[in-house]
């Protein structure tokens, strides 16, 4: 063991070994660790955040599905009643159109019986008119009997 | 190797002595010219004034590796995703700054930054050792260089030279912190009360010096003995094929185990200079 100026030379490196490390090593590493722990926090606390967001999000997504689905029977069930009522209306009209075009026809009827009656009637005139003048025997002036003509067609 | 060693005890010599540089004392055939010293005794009449050039080029070039390679990552340290070797760096800066936290007390800007240097600059000296013994003095021998000790931490002009520079600071930091008076009144007012002032600042004293002496002896001597059962381990590979495969298996074997002491010194050194600077700095009553 030879103790020499060794000693000083490993003395003054050692200090500027620490100077150097304590001045442009160990803050920079330091620091990054710092920002890095920082970073990660918040990285931590965003994802948090991200996964109550999704929950409440979920919930809600379930809540307004629930809600649609019931509106969409209630819906259906309007939809059916409201068909059913077409229906009845449908029916009901198709019922009166009935009974209106049967009374329409019946009108109808009505009025060629009366002309009918009415051709008859002149026809049957005529014919009377023809054998009273076959039964008389003698002509009868159209103008001068007309009142009694008339007369006889109202009384028909 | 400046010669082929010829016996056992010749060999182990040559490999615990530094490549010394120094003035040649009176009565030398070069005296008072400066030059390597050719054994381990001339080494020693050089006196104060010679460097152990081996030791402190050696410990020179780990610690500019430990600050060039923790520079490097420092300077492009990321907030993002670390690269691997950013990743090891703050593994280790994380490791030293929770020993810190763990084991200092006080807030001292230096303690950490000194802890990182003593841990990885210790460590990084303390791994010369496990490069088989004879191979960066054959090579520094091809080169023209007589002798050379490849493990810093096995001279203790290098563990004193760091103890010494923590004993420093201990006294530095005991005198700023609890003023001369308060450092002198601790040495001498405890354990026993006042009137036994001189037997208190003999304990004392002798507790606070061996602070220093402890730290480097502890690690020089582990480093002696392990790189001493490196050199006859070695020895084994002169004997027959049978010696030197044994031989082969004890050196893998003890080098397996000296990782572990390597590591131990190093945090043994890092904690105890931690511990040291906490008591400096905290008052006691």
């Amino acid at each position: 063991m030879n103790f020499n100026a060794t000693l000083i030379g490993q003395s003054i490196t050692f200090v500027a070994f620490v100077w150097f490390c304590m001045r442009f090593v160990w803050p920079p590493i330091m620091t990054a660790l710092a920002e890095r722990k920082e970073k990660i926090a918040e990285g931590l606390a965003a994802a948090d955040r991200g996964r109550h967001e999704q929950e409440l999000g979920q919930k809600r997504a379930l809540e307004i599905m629930h809600e649609a689905k019931q509106r969409a029977a209630e819906i259906i069930s309007r939809a059916e009643k409201r068909g059913a009522e077409i229906v009845e209306e449908a029916k009901t009209e198709a019922v009166e159109e009935g009974n209106r075009l049967k009374a329409a026809a019946q009108a109808e009827i009505e009025q060629e019986v009366n002309r009918a009656r009415e051709a008859l009637r002149g026809q049957v005139v005529e014919i009377a008119t023809a054998g009273a003048g076959r039964i008389l025997k003698r002509e009868l002036d159209a103008t001068a009997n007309d009142e009694l003509i008339k007369d006889l067609v109202a009384r028909i | 190797m400046s010669a082929a060693p010829e016996s056992s005890s010749e060999y182990i010599k040559h490999h615990l002595t530094n490549l010394t540089f120094g003035r040649f004392p009176a009565g030398h055939e070069h005296a008072g010219q400066w030059g390597f010293a050719h054994s381990m005794k001339e080494a020693g009449e050089m006196g104060f004034w010679a460097i152990n050039v081996d030791s402190m080029v050696i410990s020179l070039l780990l610690g500019l590796l430990f600050l060039w390679l923790f520079r490097h990552v420092a300077r492009r340290a990321t907030t993002g995703v670390p690269s691997g070797l950013q990743n090891f760096v703050e593994w280790v800066v994380e490791f030293i700054d929770n020993s810190v936290r763990g084991s200092f007390s006080g807030r001292n800007p230096l303690v950490a930054p000194l802890s990182l240097t003593i841990f990885i600059w210790v460590l990084l000296m303390n791994i010369m050792d496990l490069i088989p013994v004879d191979w960066l003095p054959w090579l520094a021998g091809m080169a023209g260089v007589g002798h050379l000790k490849v493990v810093p931490s096995n001279d203790p002009n290098i563990t004193f030279g760091l103890s010494l520079t923590v004993f420093a600071l201990v006294l530095y930091y005991s005198i700023k912190i609890k003023g001369l008076g308060g450092f002198l009144g601790e040495l001498a007012f405890q354990p026993f009360p006042k009137w036994m002032a001189p037997v208190n600042l003999l304990l004392e004293g002798v507790s606070l010096v061996s602070k220093p002496i402890s730290l480097s002896l502890r690690l020089f001597g582990n480093m002696y003995a392990g790189e001493m059962i490196f050199i006859l381990i070695a020895l084994m590979y002169g004997g027959n094929l049978a010696l030197a495969g044994f031989g082969g298996l004890l050196q893998l074997g003890w080098a397996i185990f000296h990782i572990l002491i390597i590591l131990l010194q190093a945090f043994i050194f890092m904690t105890l200079t931690i511990v040291y600077l906490d008591m400096a700095s905290q008052e006691h009553h």
